[in-house]
């Protein structure tokens, strides 16, 4: 059988998601992460109270806001516009930022228990914004589930479209809910935010956070254009058997 | 549209007088949890209760609220999946379609069917609870209107979730893996009225009740909103 040949031929032979601009941006990233690396580990001073635990700030933070506000706001842009637009374009976007999104969630997660065991004391406690990170992170792990259905492309991409909706209102329904039930609890929260930042650990925080949304810029072109292409090769094989069918008949 | 969700309704409650897989399958299994949840917690153990007088209290007693709607959680998967198992065979969906029956109209009758289902299973589970774990009752009003909400909450909500899986082979597991995360905040809402239903003070419960209440109006609403599109080409 040589119908695989002839569909690279047909399509783009030597099709790759890497482009000039692509591999421009990732050296920049690259280079972004070097940088982070040595401002964080080396050039900024131990915080006073939490020492070198505090460094983690420097890429916690920046991912939470990555997959909460950037990646998930794109798959909700992405479902809404699938469902008005019919665009596949929009349908992958959805789908591309979703699962980065997850993964920089898991990132989030990780790296928060990380840092919670040297100054809570444990890895887990029960704060209003651990707890909804977690049911988030299900809940979008639910998302990329329906991705997975094997079914007809055009209806799990509708249903997946109005999952992306309903799970963005989720997302905030969980925080605020979260929030609330814990203020019933007299929290024994270390805060985060009431630690004063300056000089060049502001300047590292914010570096962080530009650096994390550029690496998710990177990586959500690259799996978008993976997903583009699947979604051509998926066209090309139906194309290549209703050839084969009908040179069956000529023949 | 109401007269659509009436024929759906009473067609779901038929359905269910007939095959009683409510009664012969779902109470029993959500009474089975009520006792799992009593060997997994002692019910000698004795906790600082956040009651009125601060006094001590059973451990199990002081959870009675939340291992009730856990229960009921679990028990509304099975009613929930059936409502839709009912309709995925011969191509059940397609024909209520064909019947020219409104997409809104389907959702709201399937969701009230449930409904109907899920309160008669807690009025079981809770004399159930009650009886088991033995909690007081302080403020029966707020504990109606609680489960009344909650119960609206769960219902339009499974109903939108189920629908997104219908039809699909993975259902069983796919289900409770999208929906019990959405359910969390009804868990958390409906725990806290419930607890304060019980143990008082009842004003702790109410904007909880409320929060429900947004809740289940939200879902109903998405429900109507989606559910055209979800049956199109299901």
């Amino acid at each position: 059988m040589t119908t695989i040949d002839t569909a690279g031929s047909t399509k783009d032979a030597t099709a790759t998601t890497g482009s000039k601009g692509t591999r421009m941006l990732g050296a920049v990233v690259a280079v972004g992460f070097v940088a982070l690396a040595a401002l964080a580990l080396f050039i900024t001073p131990p915080e006073a109270t939490q020492r070198d635990a505090f460094r983690l700030i420097y890429i916690h933070v920046p991912s939470a806001i990555v997959s909460l506000y950037i990646a998930f706001s794109i798959t909700l842009v992405g479902s809404i516009m699938y469902l008005w637009k019919k665009s596949v374009f929009w349908d992958l976007m959805a789908e591309a930022s979703a699962e980065i999104g997850v993964i920089f969630l898991g990132l989030t997660l990780i790296t928060g228990m990380l840092w919670g065991r040297p100054t809570w004391g444990t890895y887990w406690i029960w704060d209003p914004r651990l707890t909804s990170t977690a049911v988030s992170f299900v809940l979008y792990s639910g998302y990329l589930a329906v991705r997975r259905l094997d079914m007809d492309p055009t209806v799990r991409s509708k249903r997946a479209a109005i999952l992306g909706i309903v799970s963005f209102a989720n997302l905030i329904i969980v925080r605020y809910s979260v929030q609330w039930w814990d203020s019933l609890h007299q929290g024994q929260t270390f805060d985060v935010a009431d630690t004063q930042m300056d000089g060049i650990m502001l300047f590292t925080f914010v570096f962080g956070v530009i650096v994390m949304n550029l690496f998710f810029g990177w990586l959500l072109i690259h799996r978008f254009r993976v997903a583009w292409l699947e979604h051509q090769i998926a066209d090309v094989g139906l194309t290549e058997a209703i050839e084969a069918r009908r040179r069956e008949g000529v023949s | 549209m109401l007269r659509d969700a009436k024929l759906i309704a009473g067609k779901d409650l038929r359905i269910e007088m007939v095959s009683k897989v409510l009664t012969t399958q779902v109470i029993p299994f959500g009474l089975l949890v009520l006792i799992l949840f009593g060997f997994a917690i002692d019910p000698d153990l004795q906790a600082v209760g956040r009651g009125v007088e601060g006094n001590s209290r059973a451990v199990l007693e002081t959870v009675a609220p939340g291992l009730f709607w856990m229960a009921v959680l679990f028990s509304s998967l099975l009613a929930i999946g059936r409502s839709f198992a009912v309709e995925s065979v011969d191509g059940n969906l397609d024909a209520l379609r064909l019947a020219g029956l409104e997409p809104s109209g389907i959702f709201l009758g399937k969701a009230a069917a449930v409904l109907v289902q899920l309160t008669v299973l807690e009025v079981v589970l809770g004399l159930g609870a009650l009886a088991i774990y033995g909690a007081p009752v302080g403020h029966p009003l707020l504990l109606g209107v609680t489960v009344v909400v909650g119960t609206v909450a769960i219902a339009a909500a499974g109903t939108l979730y189920a629908a997104l899986a219908a039809g699909l082979r993975v259902r069983d597991t796919l289900v409770p893996l999208l929906l019990l995360p959405v359910l969390a905040p009804v868990l958390l809402g409906a725990t806290i009225a419930t607890g304060a239903a019980l143990f008082g003070p009842a004003s702790d419960g109410w904007p909880w009740c409320a929060a429900l209440g947004a809740f289940a109006v939200l879902y109903v609403a998405a429900g109507i909103l989606a559910f055209g599109s979800l049956l199109e080409d299901s």
